[in-house]
């Protein structure tokens, strides 16, 4: 790995001035950055580590929202959502492996939009938002297929706001050899409609399958999905699953999802 | 730059480049080599050590980002007059380890997991132990021995 400069500042405020630096980037676990500079298809002159800012940490609810701050790790949301969010706590208890778990951060995970990633499939499919230094953005609008996002340069996530669904459940196919999910389908049942977002298959990244959605709507059982497919065409294709083995998967785990979430 | 931390009970600080891995810290630095490093890639999990706590990669952690916690390795297990800790002690007895490369990580997970998990069964082992590989043993005498430091009977399936 290329030699950088490090600085650890204590408030968000101090990060952003910190990133205002050319080639700076925020490290936030560092469990996917560091692998990558490693093998040199990252080199930022500066690193501005996260893990300073006490406000970036922590897991809370108010009303029907969960809150989860941009630094709060893996492990912590897998031990504190539980109560008000179990899906996404068991989510968050299935990224990769403990010691993964012990440094990786939601906000990192959300702006590295990883096509495999578990919790931008939690992010879309119950709308959630996510909160920055400088803005808000729905999920909607947030990812912008593989490895790209609504981000600027330099801006942070500060904390991501959850609609708490009455019942949702992910399912992920584990690829054994990454610990990532060679595909996974979050599927959270709301009071005005079903939301379904598949990970780890699409050609551009986490998307929403509609059709699964409004079937579920209206007939919220793995039966409503009998006639609905997603096209192999638009799936990814590897050595490890082609695009059809894929689609096959997004639609059996969305039926044990809605399954699990009954 | 300058960092400071707390490894294994006793306060240390060094000198050291911006981009040094706690794990080249620890070994090189240090001199505490029991930390391994298999892979260098985050997926073999020889390299684990608590910090402040929690298991951790130190091969995917930077010394710097370390500052000011509390770290402890497979040196910092046993006792001071050499009482081998009981994980250890179980691995010993249950043939847990033949060439030992894996041996700190797992025992560092191991403890880890006793932690937050006291009596675990044999399924939240093998599960929890996902991050660490080992080539030799084919895990059965791992898990045998993380039952009985948890003092739990042996007998497991085979899987
Ligand atoms: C062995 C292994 C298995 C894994 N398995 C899984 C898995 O099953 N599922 C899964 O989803 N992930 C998995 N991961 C990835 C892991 O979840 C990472 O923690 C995560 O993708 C990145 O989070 P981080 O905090 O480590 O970010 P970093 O690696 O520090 O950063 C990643 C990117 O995000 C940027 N960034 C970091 N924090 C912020 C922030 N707050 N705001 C804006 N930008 C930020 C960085 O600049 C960088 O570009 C795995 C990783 C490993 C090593
Ligand atoms: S050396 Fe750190 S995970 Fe393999
Ligand atoms: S004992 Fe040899 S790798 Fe585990």
């Amino acid at each position: 790995m290329y030699n950088f400069e490090f600085q650890k500042p204590g408030s968000i405020e101090d990060a952003v001035a910190a990133l205002r630096h050319e080639d700076a980037m925020p490290l936030g676990g560092g469990q996917t950055l560091l692998p990558t500079m490693k093998a040199r298809l990252a080199s930022p002159t500066r690193l501005v580590s996260l893990g300073g800012i006490p406000g970036m940490k922590g897991v809370s609810s108010s009303g029907d929202t969960l809150i989860v701050k941009g630094g709060t790790t893996h492990a912590i949301v897998a031990r504190e959502a539980g109560g008000v969010f179990p899906g996404l706590a068991q989510l968050a208890s299935h990224i990769g492996d403990a010691a993964v778990r012990s440094r990786g951060t939601i906000g990192g995970s959300l702006a590295n939009n990883d096509p495999a990633a578990c919790y931008p499939a939690a992010a879309l499919g119950t709308g959630a938002t996510i909160k920055t230094d400088r803005r808000e953005i729905a999920a909607d609008e947030f990812f912008q297929g593989m490895f790209s996002t609504a981000l600027d340069e330099g801006e942070i996530i500060t904390e991501v706001r959850f609609p708490i669904p009455q019942a949702a459940n992910y399912q992920k196919f584990l690829q054994p050899a990454s610990r990532f999910a060679m595909v996974g389908v979050f599927v959270a049942r709301f009071a005005d409609g079903v939301r379904v977002a598949v990970t780890g298959a699409g050609n551009d990244g986490v998307f929403r399958w509609s059709e699964a959605e409004s079937a579920l709507s209206s007939n919220f059982s793995a039966d409503a999905l009998a006639g609905l497919s997603v096209s192999a065409d638009d799936m990814i294709a590897d050595i490890h699953g082609s695009g059809a083995y894929r689609a096959h998967l997004v639609k059996e785990l969305t039926g044990r999802a809605v399954l699990a979430a009954s | 730059m300058k960092i400071s931390m707390t490894v294994n009970g006793k306060e240390v600080a060094r000198e050291v480049e911006d981009r040094r891995l706690l794990v080249d810290y620890l070994r090189q630095d240090l001199g505490l080599t029991g930390t391994h490093v298999g892979c260098d890639t985050s997926q073999c999990g020889a390299c684990v050590v608590h910090v402040d706590g929690e298991p951790v990669k130190a091969c995917t952690m930077l010394a710097a980002d370390a500052e000011g916690a509390q770290v402890k390795t497979i040196e910092g297990m046993a006792g001071k007059d050499g009482t081998l800790h009981a994980i250890q002690a179980a691995f010993q007895e249950h043939h847990g380890l033949q060439c030992g490369f894996c041996t700190p990580g797992m025992i560092m997970s191991a403890a880890a997991l006793l932690k937050e998990n006291p009596k675990p069964n044999e399924h939240e082992i093998r599960e929890y132990l996902d991050g660490n590989i080992c080539r030799c043993t084919g895990y059965h005498n791992i898990v045998k021995a993380i039952m009985a430091a948890s003092g739990q009977p042996v007998a497991i399936a085979a899987e």
